[in-house]
């Protein structure tokens, strides 16, 4: 009988001393990760958002500054103030002279892997994709990240064409992915031997953004253009 | 499991060379009891991540503070922690010091946190630290801990910078980024990818278990 008491209490004892020892680092644990959270959140924030400027000067080349805007719901461009996540956003790019060079696009995709991001210029004055990056990628090292560094690649977006069809409405040769060496025409995109998957993604993803998008900009064109000026 | 390891690791070669005990500490993580070489713990990140040279010396030094800082707090914190929730205990700790280190390389850099992508998450169940927590730490005063964890971190830096030199340089001609093979260099493609790193791996083992039984024989 009396062992069985002792027995009772040494336990819960022992509960209180685990119970004790959980919350106790738990504290602690929390109070570092709030603390280095705080303390790194605007640097991280800062560079993810130098890293995206540098991204959009890449893909429209020639441009000193930029401005952001989302599409709304109703199929209508505004000047972005507060970013909302969800929101499809291009970023408009100028030269000295206040001039529109070109609008960055962000666009993504199902890739090998994952999920591929990608961000491209285009120029609504020529009707042309000038410029291609790519975001975020985990395309197995060594042959799918060849869409990030192949040139050979990349050259199919230096001058791509993404010309309108007669009413606006739609492009009137879509992006379409070919095999390596087989490119014959300015609208489709070469893809690389080794990255199949990978690059014709790249196309699609293409293909599926410029479609919806770039009617709604080359119709918004002067919306872009005059928004500069007013500044 | 990791106190087996640890002491089989320390009957094997080299014991002979004893130094001071508290250098012993130290060195023993380095190469007598080499994490990857010797007690081959943590595989997962050093197959995963050691494609290139620097992505190897990243996660090697990721991987060394989290060790370093969970050692700490685990043996400062273990006549405070009851023996039946240890084991939650030390990964609450280990997970902390990850999601820091996350934190750390993001504000670093960019680039870099695109390049070591989830492998940095799975450090928390990296078999290295849990083990040097439950084998080490929890027995052991603070001294001691963090010289065990600078050993085996630096040793775990090591091994990995071994593995990422030999793929980076075969698969991708270059050293950091840097090429040093004429253009002419046809890259090993299959260097980068697992099935190099499984070869890469099992060529350093080769030599490493080559190197023991010289030692023993002698």
């Amino acid at each position: 009988m009396k062992e069985s008491i002792t027995a009772s209490r040494d336990e819960s004892a022992s509960t209180i001393k685990m119970l004790r020892a959980m919350v106790g680092i738990g504290i602690i644990c929390a109070l570092l990760i709030v603390i280095t959270y705080d303390g790194t959140l605007p640097r991280i924030e800062r560079l993810q958002a130098e890293a995206l400027e540098k991204a959009i000067f890449k893909v429209i080349p020639g441009i000193v500054k930029t401005k952001t805007f989302q599409l709304d719901k109703n199929n209508t461009f505004s000047e972005a103030k507060e970013k909302e996540k969800s929101a499809q956003l291009v970023y408009a790019g100028y030269d000295e002279n206040d001039q529109l060079i070109g609008v960055a696009i962000e666009a993504s995709g199902q890739g090998y892997a994952d999920i591929i991001r990608i961000l491209y210029g285009y120029d609504p004055e020529s009707q042309k994709v000038i410029g291609f990056y790519v975001l975020e990628s985990k395309e197995t090292p060594g042959l799918g990240d060849k869409i990030e560094k192949d040139s050979n690649f990349l050259a199919n977006f230096i001058s791509l064409d993404a010309k309108l069809s007669d009413d606006l409405s739609k492009l009137k040769n879509t992006v379409i992915p070919v095999k390596q060496g087989a490119k014959v025409n300015e609208w489709e995109v070469e893809g690389i031997t080794g990255a199949t998957i990978s690059s014709r993604a790249i196309g699609n993803i293409l293909d599926a953004s410029t479609n919806k998008l770039l009617p709604l900009i080359y119709s918004n064109k002067e919306l872009f253009s005059t928004k500069s000026k007013e500044e | 499991m990791g106190n087996q390891i640890h002491d089989k690791a320390n009957t094997g070669f080299l014991s002979s060379l004893k130094g001071s005990p508290s250098t012993d500490e130290f060195i023993k993580g380095l190469w007598r009891d080499n994490p990857v070489f010797i007690q081959v713990l943590g595989m997962c990140p050093v197959l995963a991540v050691s494609n290139t040279a620097e992505n190897a010396l990243a996660m090697g030094l990721a991987t060394a503070f989290v060790l370093l800082m969970s050692n700490i707090l685990v043996s400062s914190l273990r006549n405070f922690i009851p023996k039946q929730v240890r084991i939650a205990s030390y990964i609450l700790i280990i997970a902390t010091f990850v999601t820091i280190t996350d934190y750390a390389i993001q504000a670093i850099s960019v680039e870099l946190h695109k390049s070591l992508g989830a492998f940095i998450s799975l450090i928390v169940v990296n078999c290295l630290i849990l083990s040097r927590a439950e084998a080490f730490a929890s027995k052991n005063s603070i001294g001691k801990s963090i010289l065990d964890a600078l050993g085996m971190g630096l040793g775990f830096v090591f091994a990995l910078f071994c593995l990422g030199a030999v793929r980076e340089i075969m698969g991708n001609g270059s050293l950091f980024g840097f090429p040093i093979f004429p253009s002419t260099f046809q890259n090993w493609i299959v260097m980068i990818l697992p099935a190099g790193g499984f070869f890469t791996l099992a060529i350093w083992l080769l030599i490493f278990n080559l190197l023991k039984q010289k030692k023993s024989i002698a």
